[in-house]
């Protein structure tokens, strides 16, 4: 079900003006996260398609970048005090995606000017918000750097160099490796063609990750029945204990 | 075989579960503690968001205790009388805990407080209890009959009440007074307070050890539902996923623990609780002590 071709999601007149555009197809345009998930890879190509020959110089670089639903976080700091060491500073991140990647056809330096990271925010600093710290905390970009690190360590932030393959500067693909601790929400896909660090061309889609089966009606239950779902939690608890002892009781005898 | 979690919205091991559901399991049958104490630190530590594991577990120990107190029941090891006196002051305590807990959370301090709660607990009543029943051991084998107290101020109480199975007659304000203590910390440190309420119960209330585990179970039951209830419809943090996989190892577990608990000696019950509580407050003061790896941490929300 992975690997299947469901979607070829076609953009011909969308920016008629453009010399280049993406054409896109997504292996899946939506996860399910049933009970045994246990993370899943999506396989994202397409094609540039143009009206004029493929220009010399410079070379035509993509870059593909999936983004979770945002949210607001706080990252604490621990100091020694006392002895003990304990949250002193914190500082709030306004807004940052529960899930990130970047994968691009070339080091992202050189796929990507400053100026075009800045305009579409699209390097991993990029995509996170954070307006402004507490006056008393002067290095309030250590708390985003720390954030970023937690994040990458645990596969939920990715900066996939060199991991899209571009043939012939028509064709390109890349997988995009989810981690099994995903949030639901709509993923937003960006894609964008780059030229000596300039965007030539972008196309945007989504990927829905959605909860299917038992784990959607769990999670509803809990959230709109949570009292009922309280009691069945309690009932099923009191059931397993009286099961456990009579089986038991059985035995004994 | 990995299972995704709807609530704690993570992928894990579910044997892993089960084999924690089931060591904890004995533990609990075996002292008539919960073992929320055990269980919940190592939630955290396979990656289950604390605020999940803390009502999950709450939801497991009301299986395990269920299914050791019907295993007391039938030995008629359970002090209904005593246990409900205890329950009165148990919910009151877990209400006013749940306020307490709130207000920490507000103040960004909720973790450090539950640690400390964790260390200052553990270590001074693992520290008590492993020194008496240490006494109590070499006191056996010089052959010298173990000494019970019989007055103390307890005892000069008013509204005293016959405790017949646990063959005492006190106050009622000692018990109450327990209880109220154990619903708070059950709220804030996530726990049923079995670790808390055995020690009470056998050194202020003078219980007899082997009433005293069936009745600290009887309690935690309902303790441990209130909570249960409480976190499932205000924070929506109970995974009814996780709690199944636990409290499957944790029943089984509870009813071998139960027995292993019946062949073996008061003294020898009491220096291994103690023991392993020493063990897990040492850890944790660890934890505090030594620099972290991880200087930083994130939390949902703003503050």
């Amino acid at each position: 079900m992975r690997k299947l071709i469901a979607v070829l999601a076609l953009s011909f007149a969308s920016l008629p003006a453009l010399a280049e555009e993406v054409v896109l197809g997504l292996s899946s345009d939506t996860v399910s996260i049933n009970t045994n998930f246990d993370g899943s890879e999506i396989l994202i190509f397409g094609a540039v398609k143009r009206d004029a020959p493929i220009p010399a110089d410079p070379p035509l670089e993509v870059i593909v970048t999936v983004a979770g639903p945002s949210e607001t976080k706080t990252v604490r700091r621990k100091e020694k005090r006392f002895g003990i060491w304990i949250n002193t500073d914190a500082v709030e991140i306004d807004s940052a995606p529960s899930f990130y990647a970047v994968s691009t056809s070339a080091p992202l330096t050189e796929a990507l000017s400053f100026t075009e990271d800045v305009r579409h925010q699209i390097s991993i600093p990029r995509a996170i918000r954070s307006v402004g710290a507490p006056a008393n905390i002067a290095d309030s970009a250590t708390f985003t750097q720390a954030l970023i690190r937690i994040k990458s360590k645990a596969n939920q932030y990715q900066l996939n160099e060199d991991t899209v393959s571009v043939d012939e500067e028509t064709l390109f693909r890349t997988a995009i490796a989810l981690p099994a601790a995903l949030t639901e929400g709509d993923y937003k896909t960006r894609i964008f063609l780059t030229r000596g660090g300039n965007v030539v061309s972008q196309y945007e889609t989504s990927i829905y990750v959605r909860k299917v089966g038992m784990e959607r009606w769990l999670f509803t239950l809990s959230r709109e029945q949570s009292f009922f779902y309280g009691l069945l939690s309690l009932a099923i608890a009191v059931a397993a204990g009286w099961g456990a002892s009579a089986v038991f009781g059985l035995f004994r005898r | 075989m990995q299972i995704y979690l709807p609530i704690a919205e993570v992928s894990v091991n579910a044997f892993l579960l089960l084999g924690l559901g089931g060591i904890v399991g004995i533990l609990s049958g075996m002292f008539g503690v919960g073992g929320g104490f055990l269980m919940t630190p190592l939630l955290f530590f396979i990656g289950i968001p604390p605020a999940v594991a803390v009502a999950t577990e709450a939801n497991q120990i009301v299986a395990s205790s269920f299914s050791g107190v019907l295993a007391h029941f039938k030995r008629k090891t359970v002090d209904l009388r005593m246990g409900t006196v205890l329950l009165i002051g148990g919910l009151c305590g877990a209400a006013l805990g749940v306020m307490v807990f709130n207000y920490l959370k507000a103040q960004g301090q909720v973790d450090l407080l539950v640690k400390l709660c964790y260390v200052v607990f553990l270590g001074v009543i693992g520290g008590l209890m492993f020194f008496e029943s240490l006494n109590a051991i070499r006191n056996v084998k010089k052959g010298k009959a173990p000494k019970r107290k019989k007055h103390n101020w307890i005892h000069g109480l008013p509204l005293k009440m016959r405790f017949r199975v646990s063959g005492l007659y006190i106050s009622v304000i000692p018990p109450l007074i327990v209880g109220v203590a154990v619903g708070v910390l059950a709220a804030i440190m996530g726990v049923g307070g079995g670790f808390i309420m055995v020690p009470a119960m056998i050194y202020l209330l003078g219980m007899p050890t082997k009433v005293v585990v069936g009745t600290s179970l009887f309690q935690i039951i309902f303790v441990t539902a209130f909570t249960t209830m409480l976190h499932a419809t205000t924070n929506y943090t109970v995974d009814i996923v996780l709690a199944v996989l636990l409290l499957l190892g944790g029943v089984i577990g509870a009813q071998i623990g139960t027995r292993i608990g019946v062949k073996m000696k008061a003294e020898q019950l009491r220096i291994l609780l103690a023991l392993m509580v020493l063990i897990v407050c040492g850890k944790l003061a660890l934890e505090l002590l030594l620099e972290p790896a991880e200087l930083y941490s994130i939390a949902a929300g703003g503050h």
